[in-house]
Parts: C-alpha cells; sequence; structure tokens
C-alpha cells in the first residue's frame, strides 16, 4: 500500500506559497502541463548580471534576479512551484539548471509517489523558462 | 477549531440508537447464526427480524434479501451472479450474451462489468448534460442476447435520479433482468420495488447512519443467481460466510430510523442543499453539475473555472471543513472523473469540480461557515492560476 499523505512542509508550502502571480516582461517563460491531466504550470524569469565582475566571477555568470509562478493543479503541483522559486531566486542560471526532481522532492520532505510528475513539472517549467531567455538572448 | 463534516456521500457518522442496538451482539449475544444451541438461535432471530425490517422498507419479501458485506459486494454478485447464472438458459442467439450499464455507474459495476467484457458483451449507455439516462436508449440497446440492465439509482458523485419506475418497465416488457445500485438513496428517498419493477437492488449501510461492513441485495423471487463466495450455505447458499450479525442489527435499526425520519428530513436537506446551490453560484465561473431539482436532498457538486479540485478541498480542510472532489474511492486518481466527463464536461472542467454532501448532523451554522469561508478560497487559488486574466 502506497502511502498518499502529504508532508507537513508540502500543505504548509501549498497553503502560503511564495512567488506567486504574474510578472510583466519576463526575460523567460516556461508553460507546460496539460490542462486535461488538472496540471498546468507557467513559470517567469528575470535575468540580471551579477553587481559587480567580482560577484560575477564568485558566482559564476548570470543571476536568476526574480521568479513568479501561476499554477493550475493540485496541492503538490502548488507547492512544487512555490519551493522551486524559493529554491533559485537569486541563484545563477548555472545552478539553477542543476536542480533536480529529487531535489525538489526533497526539499519538500517527500511527495507522494503518484504525485512525483508534479516535481517533474517544476523542474521541465524552469528549464523551458530558462531555455526561453537563452534562446530571446540570442 | 470545531470540524465541519460535509462527506456524507462518502461515510457517515454511526447514529448513536444504531451502536447501542448493536452493542449486545458484539457482547454478550455473539452466537453464530448457524448454531443449534440458544446463541446461534438468539443471533438467527436477530438476523431474521433485520430481514424483515429491509423488506418492509421496500416492499419486498424476507426471503428476497441476502444481506452482504458491503455495495461493491451487492453489485458484484448481482451483475456477475445474474449473468452466470443465465446464460445456458438463453441460447437463443449464437451472439455472445450481453448486459447494458449506464456510463455513470460506481467503479464497483463498472469495474464488474469491464471484467465480464472477457466473454460478454457490455453496452455504455450515455447520459445527458444533466446526468439522466433516458429510458429510450435503454429500450433501443437491448437485443435478443440482452441478460441484465443495471442503473445506478442515484449518482453517487452528481446526486441525479433516474427514472428507475421507466427503465423497470423496459425491462419487465423485454424480459431482461433490472438491477439499480442504490446505495446513495436508500433511506434518503422512497424505494418500492414491486412499483418501480427493480429485479436486484444493492443497498449500503455505511452511507445511512449504520456500521461499515453491511450491505444487501434485494433479489426478486425467481431470479436465479450464482454466488461468488461458495462455503457453508449462509444466506440461501447465495453468500457463504458467518454472518455479520452486530453490522446486520446495526444496518436494520439504521434503516428503521431513516424510514421513520425520511419525510421530514429530505425536506431538511433540501431546503440546506438549494440554499448552498443558490449562494456558490453566485461566484464568477461556478456552475452546478447535476440536475437542479432530480437530486438527492444531500448531493451538492459545483464546478469553479480555473482552479482544480484537489487544492480546493485542501483548503477547505485546512479550515476544518471535509468535503470532496467527488467519488472517495477515486480521489488519489489523476484522471478526471468519468462521471463529470459523461456529462460532457472538458477535462479541465471536471478537474475544478466539488462535492459537497450533507447529512443528519450538519446544522444550518456548519453551512453558514462554508459560504463564508468557500468564496475567499476561490478567490485564492484563482490567484495562482495562469487561467482567467
Amino acid at each position: 500500500m502506497e502511502n498518499n499523505v502529504y508532508t507537513k512542509k508540502v500543505l504548509k508550502t501549498f497553503k502560503n506559497p511564495h512567488n506567486y502571480g504574474t510578472m510583466k516582461n519576463p526575460d523567460g517563460v516556461g508553460l507546460v502541463g496539460n490542462p486535461t491531466c488538472g496540471d498546468v504550470m507557467k513559470l517567469y524569469i528575470k535575468v540580471g548580471k551579477p553587481a559587480s565582475a567580482k560577484a560575477s566571477a564568485r558566482q559564476g555568470g548570470e543571476v536568476i534576479k526574480d521568479i513568479k509562478f501561476e499554477t493550475f493543479g493540485c496541492v503538490a503541483a502548488i507547492a512544487t512551484s512555490s519551493i522551486i522559486t524559493d529554491m533559485v531566486k537569486g541563484k545563477t542560471i548555472k545552478y539553477a539548471m542543476n536542480i533536480t526532481k529529487e531535489g525538489v522532492v526533497e526539499k519538500l520532505g517527500g511527495l507522494p509517489k503518484i504525485k512525483y510528475h508534479c516535481s517533474v513539472l517544476a523542474v521541465d517549467a524552469l528549464f523551458k523558462a530558462i531555455k526561453d531567455y537563452e534562446s530571446k538572448k540570442k | 477549531m470545531k470540524k465541519i463534516y460535509l462527506d456524507y456521500a462518502a461515510t457517515t457518522p454511526i447514529d448513536k440508537m444504531v451502536l447501542k442496538a448493536m452493542e449486545p451482539y458484539l457482547k454478550e449475544k455473539y452466537g453464530n447464526t448457524m448454531s443449534l444451541h440458544s446463541f446461534g438461535q438468539e443471533a438467527k432471530i436477530a438476523l431474521e427480524n433485520s430481514r424483515q425490517v429491509f423488506a418492509n422498507a421496500i416492499n419486498a419479501k424476507p426471503n428476497e434479501i441476502i444481506f452482504t458485506s458491503s455495495a461493491t459486494e451487492s453489485n458484484n454478485l448481482a451483475v456477475k451472479g445474474v449473468v452466470f447464472g443465465v446464460p445456458r438458459l438463453k441460447k437463443i442467439t449464437s451472439a455472445r450474451p450481453h448486459i447494458i450499464i449506464s456510463s455513470i455507474e460506481h467503479a464497483c459495476v463498472q469495474e464488474s462489468a469491464k471484467w465480464l467484457e472477457r466473454g460478454f458483451k457490455v453496452t455504455k449507455i450515455p447520459v445527458d448534460k444533466y446526468g439522466v439516462v433516458n429510458p429510450k436508449d435503454i429500450e433501443n440497446a437491448i437485443r435478443p442476447e440482452t441478460i441484465l440492465v443495471s442503473v445506478i439509482h442515484a449518482s453517487n458523485e452528481i446526486g441525479t435520479i433516474q427514472n428507475i419506475t421507466e427503465i423497470g418497465r423496459i425491462c419487465r416488457e423485454k424480459k431482461v433482468y433490472f438491477h439499480t445500485d442504490a446505495s446513495q438513496s436508500f433511506g434518503k428517498i422512497p424505494i418500492d420495488v414491486k412499483k418501480m419493477n427493480i429485479d436486484l437492488l444493492t443497498a449500503s449501510s455505511h452511507k445511512m447512519y449504520g456500521p461499515k461492513g453491511a450491505g444487501i441485495l434485494y433479489v426478486r423471487e425467481g431470479i436465479k443467481l450464482v454466488p461468488l463466495l461458495h462455503g457453508g450455505g449462509q444466506e440461501n447458499g447465495l453468500r457463504s460466510s458467518t454472518v455479520n450479525v452486530p453490522a446486520i442489527v446495526g444496518f436494520a435499526k439504521a434503516t428503521e430510523l431513516c424510514q421513520l425520519e425520511m419525510n421530514r428530513e429530505g425536506k431538511r436537506l433540501i431546503n440546506m442543499r438549494d440554499r448552498v446551490i443558490k449562494e456558490l453560484l453566485k461566484i464568477k465561473g461556478a456552475y452546478l453539475n447535476g440536475h437542479p431539482f432530480e437530486r438527492l436532498p444531500n448531493n451538492i457538486n459545483i464546478r469553479f473555472d480555473f482552479i482544480e479540485g484537489e487544492s480546493l478541498i485542501m483548503r477547505l480542510d485546512m479550515e476544518g471543513i471535509a468535503c470532496s472532489t467527488g467519488s472517495a474511492c477515486s480521489s488519489m486518481k489523476l484522471e478526471p472523473s468519468h462521471v463529470l466527463l459523461a456529462l460532457g464536461l472538458k477535462p479541465e472542467q471536471a478537474h475544478g469540480s466539488l462535492r459537497i454532501s450533507l447529512g443528519r448532523f450538519t446544522t444550518k451554522q456548519e453551512i453558514n461557515k462554508l459560504l463564508n469561508i468557500l468564496p475567499g478560497i476561490v478567490v485564492e487559488l484563482r490567484k495562482l492560476s495562469p487561467y482567467g486574466k
């Protein structure tokens, strides 16, 4: 029998999500999921240069200055959306590209197995937003 | 925080009087109905008295009532038991024997039918946008090799009540057995198996303030059923197992209480139901699922644009209010409800549905609190949603 109970961290994050809402003039947008399946995530990012050359050398490139999400979906979808924005806000793109679904699940103290796909969606949305930013940059 | 339970369609608390009626059979009157001694006789008398209660409630004979462990078991026994009992008698055509169900059956009828597809033909009859089966569609689907029609009396999800009498009449005329799953309606609205032309009927204890672990199947006299459980031959050989006397006594008591209060309680619930529907439909992008008035007195099913049902019920739960998205059995499934899809809803609309089911212990204060809290939660969840902006 599988455990289908959400962790306290998941429920807390779901109840008080961070960084939600729309963003004006985002540098990158990632839209993933499908309303048919009941989960749609939209991530917006704003990318900036590090404060100084020194900081740039230390941090290694561009930084996700701001991030916002909009999600249609279940408790897990909303919680993973919120947690991934916390995980990458203020971090470099390089750091963000190394986020994994396992990392997201771990940050939430676990997810019911049937809801693992929500963590995949969150990571996909993030990567898609970064890709969108990079394609626009060219 | 005092919790508010608005999920009576999932299950109900046991009534105190039911518990009291059961107690002796859990303690000193623990005999096995098959034993010859006084303990056994005592249990047997309690069993037969209970059987009489159900016979009275639905206008049947006591020997037409079989006790089972649940509505799921009753529905399995009805669907499989009838089709296994009949085929040899009905070699009219070379076609595979055929059964008909509605597209909004509970999973236990639907899955039983699906399992039978290995040897039988199954037709699913669609419903209209309110969830109503058109009896004419049943009539048109009946073929010479049709054995059984099974249509749920009142939907567990959307509460829509079917025209059982007419469907039963058609089946009787065409000489096809007719089963109805009355798990949600028994004890809430009147049922007369004779007037309604019902051949087999399922009812469940824990949906009407009785204990879990008891159900009945009414089987009209003369219908040959094949049992699912073989053994000591209890329940006329149709359901071997040591009889669960305490649960059955409780179920019978629960039935008596529901029959007694049906009229008054029905009116009280309909008043509350209609108030909740009226108030919630004031929310922009809110729609009623199911029929506006041909519905169970205690069922409310509303969908909200742009938000997802699980989020809604978990936010309500955090406020101490327990509701559900649809059938409790499917709460951890990812697919939208087959009942809501059968109404013609898009998957994203089906995902945004909320079932509120009222009951005996629901108060006006509880409804007030629900109506105070729910609109705000809808607004908040819509703020998170990428849609509708």
